[in-house]
């Protein structure tokens, strides 16, 4: 047991050796950045350099859309943190825009589900949707990606290269490998808080941005989701809640849409569509994957790593700024004080009773989150900003 | 044979599917003849707590209000629900009226159960102006239904015991309470009960609803019925019954003889499991704080729902839990008692938690 797991460890070491040395995300040397744990590579796609700068390639390559425009790249961008802050939702061919916000790629290595509703299992079966979504790349199926990718002579070497394969035998099995190792590269640590935390340097945060972290782990209970562990923080627990966004909005619309759900057993792909194409079904969160009601108006719980530097906030986009979150949150799961709270709000929800000084100090604590690499990227957005 | 059959209706129903996450009970009954499906939910333990003027512990509202919000989206539709007991923490008018302004939501017909919780401020009385008599009994599509009032205690206790109403109510709401006493049915129910169940042919399946267990568990927390022997020798000449209980807000399970015990989980808090009564003294620590839960970041945690099946006559509950693993309690026909059908293996039991 003990070889075993010693095994595991030299194994990880070696993939993070690999890493550093082509991803500028990584920190050199044998460990992960300072607050991230060990990476779990599957052990079906291993990392290697040609791969990663394969799914390099076929990340930014706009040609996998309808239109020859949109790249996975344009929704996430390098410069901000991989998302496309300030919009608030995507926005994908001919300008159109789906119903969520862009996640960022950035850490996303960790996530045990992918997509705002988990509706993926892995970064490998996500990178097939957007392809193939109206409001995304738009194409009818993956067969123009396959057409380029087995003809044009740089992809035709780099497949043969990384995978032995030519031809038919280059599948989307390959391609989403090849994105999926690319973005296990974008992990990042090193914030100010992660060298105040675990590398112990007191002067690392600000007295306004230790109060925040201190009202962070206590009275404001955001610690229960966005989790911090012993030696590594991902700030995010791999779960869905309900609390109390988007699903506000469309109370009087649940029985209908729920019902619909219920009765036509949709398929994974037709949840994919329906749930960027329609803002009301969108709200319906996870319940739209699990057909379970406790999940009705469940998001998954993004990280908080680099948050100040990709407003706007929540799975719809729909909060500006960090102290519009902390004022929901602050009410009890309500943008408006004094709103009816959802039926379905999750059991973690509840009125923090913060004062305002407190409130802009868990805000100063959020900007102590931000990756070294990412930290000039541009300012968050402003309430008009979309 | 029989167990196809259920299987069969589930899979035409696709209700599993549907209702596998609410925090109440779904009950389904499931017969040879299809036509006689159908199915109820079940909600209990909601413990609405006045504070003073407009206000009431949000906690214990959202319980209900979620419960009750979920009820109402489920597909198929429920033919009716029950209320299992304990809609008030301390029975007054204004727990009682906003608890039930919240089962007014309801889009179902709605059958009710007395818990003590309700009754000990003025013996049942304002709830009957909401929800009529504290037991009754009716037919649905085959099966006889019971609704018993099991919190009532001895007169002495009742009537002469205590300065205030309101006294009577604190000191029966608390557990390990040296001051409480006892639930019972009461010989004038029990004969209520003989004389009704004597127009029911003996293979008519019964379902009991009564808000303690109609069998004996835990003393010290009234997880019992004094008078349970008297009840079940009434209910045994039976082929099927299966009791139904709140009270204990966890899952509990038992068979005696041709009867089936089965609990609801509570929409409000969670109670541990209690030392399993023995005969011996114990030297166990008492219960002193309000709720174990195992996440207690989540106020819905270890609260629940639960939706049975019965096929002929036997009850499969199955338990739908907030943040949880769901679990199915199903009669097993081959060793006629009721068992997890996850966890009855000792091999796959979850070991307790010893940290905190």
């Amino acid at each position: 047991m003990k070889g075993g797991l010693g095994m595991k460890h030299l194994l990880y070491g070696a993939v993070l050796l690999v890493l550093a040395g082509v991803a500028p995300g990584a920190s050199p040397g044998t460990s992960p950045p300072l607050g991230l744990p060990a990476l779990e590579v599957p052990a079906g796609n291993p990392q290697t350099p040609e791969k990663i700068a394969l799914g390099e390639k076929l990340f930014n390559d706009k040609r996998f859309s309808s239109t020859g425009t949109v790249a996975c790249a344009n929704c996430h961008v390098t410069d901000k943190a991989f998302t496309d802050s300030p919009l608030k939702t995507s926005e994908g061919i001919k300008k159109l825009t789906g119903t969520r916000n862009a996640p960022t790629v950035v850490n996303s290595a960790y996530f045990t589900k992918v997509f705002w509703d988990g509706r993926s299992p892995d970064l490998e079966d996500q990178a097939l949707h957007p392809f193939v979504n109206p409001v995304e790349m738009g194409l009818k199926n993956h067969d123009p990606i396959l057409k380029i990718v087995r003809k044009d002579p740089e992809y035709t070497r780099a497949f043969q290269a990384v995978f032995g394969k030519s031809g038919n035998a280059i599948t989307m099995k390959e391609v989403t490998q090849a994105i999926a190792s690319f973005e296990r590269t974008k992990v990042s640590g090193n914030s100010p808080f992660d060298v105040y935390y675990f590398g112990g340097v007191q002067t690392a945060l600000t007295d306004a941005q230790k109060r925040g972290f201190d009202l962070f782990v206590n009275k404001g209970r955001c610690v229960s989701c966005h989790r911090v562990e012993q030696n590594t923080a991902l700030f995010t627990d791999n779960r869905f809640h309900n609390v109390g966004v988007g699903i506000n909005d469309i109370q009087p619309d649940v029985p209908k849409l729920t019902t619909e759900f219920l009765k036509a057993k949709a398929t994974l792909a037709e949840v994919d569509r329906k749930v960027l194409a329609d803002k009301k079904t969108s709200e319906l969160g996870r319940f739209a994957v699990t057909k379970t009601l406790d999940d009705i108006g469940s998001f998954k719980t993004p990280t908080l790593r680099n948050i100040a530097v990709t407003a706007p906030y929540m799975h719809d986009g729909s909060l500006a700024t960090l102290k519009e979150v902390i004022v929901h949150y602050n009410n009890g799961g309500v943008t408006k004080e004094g709103n009816p709270v959802n039926d379905f709000l999750s059991g973690g929800i509840r009125p923090l009773l913060l004062s305002d000084a407190e409130v802009d100090d868990l805000v100063a604590f959020m900007e102590a989150l931000t990756s070294p690499e990412f930290a000039k990227a541009p300012a968050p957005a402003k309430a008009d900003g979309r | 044979m029989t167990r196809t059959t259920r299987r069969d209706f589930l899979k035409t129903t696709g209700t599993v599917a549907a209702m596998s996450a609410l925090p109440l009970s779904m009950v389904e009954l499931a017969f040879a003849d299809t036509s006689k499906n159908f199915t109820f939910a079940y909600i209990s333990d909601a413990h609405i707590q006045h504070i003073s003027g407009t206000k009431f512990v949000r906690n214990w509202d959202r319980g209900l209000i979620r419960a009750v919000a979920e009820t109402n989206l489920l597909v198929p539709k429920p033919e009716f629900v029950v209320f299992g007991g304990d809609l008030a923490q301390l029975g007054t008018k204004e727990e009682l009226d906003h608890g039930g302004e919240m089962l007014s939501k309801l889009n179902y017909k709605l059958y009710t159960v007395m818990g003590e919780h309700d009754y000990y401020y003025d013996l049942g009385e304002y709830w009957s102006k909401l929800y009529g008599p504290h037991h009754y009994s009716w037919d649905h599509k085959g099966v006889h239904f019971v609704v018993l009032n099991s919190v009532i205690t001895f007169d002495d206790w009742t009537f002469n015991r205590w300065p205030s109403a309101a006294q009577r109510m604190l000191e029966m709401a608390g557990l390990d309470n040296p001051n409480g006493s006892p639930f019972m049915v009461g010989e004038k129910q029990r004969e209520w009960l003989k004389a009704d169940l004597a127009k029911v042919a003996k293979d008519t399946p019964l379902v009991v609803f009564s808000h303690s267990p109609l069998q004996k568990i835990y003393k010290g927390w009234n997880f019992w019925t004094d008078d349970a022997e008297e009840v079940q020798a009434i209910l045994r000449p039976y082929d099927k019954v299966n009791v139904v209980y709140g009270h204990v807000h966890q899952i509990q399970y038992n068979q005696i003889e041709n009867m089936s015990f089965n609990s609801v989980m509570a929409t409000a808090w969670p109670w541990p499991y209690p030392q399993t009564y023995a005969q011996a003294k114990q030297a166990l620590p008492k219960l002193t704080i309000p709720m174990n839960r195992a996440d207690p970041f989540f106020e819905r945690d270890a609260t629940g729902w639960q939706f049975i099946d019965v096929n002929t006559g036997r009850v499969a509950l199955k338990y739908n839990l907030y943040n949880n693993t769901n679990r199915t309690v199903a009669f097993n026909p081959k060793t006629g008692q009721p068992e997890d059908s996850m966890f009855q293996d000792p091999a796959r039991m979850i070991d307790p938690q010893v940290h905190y």
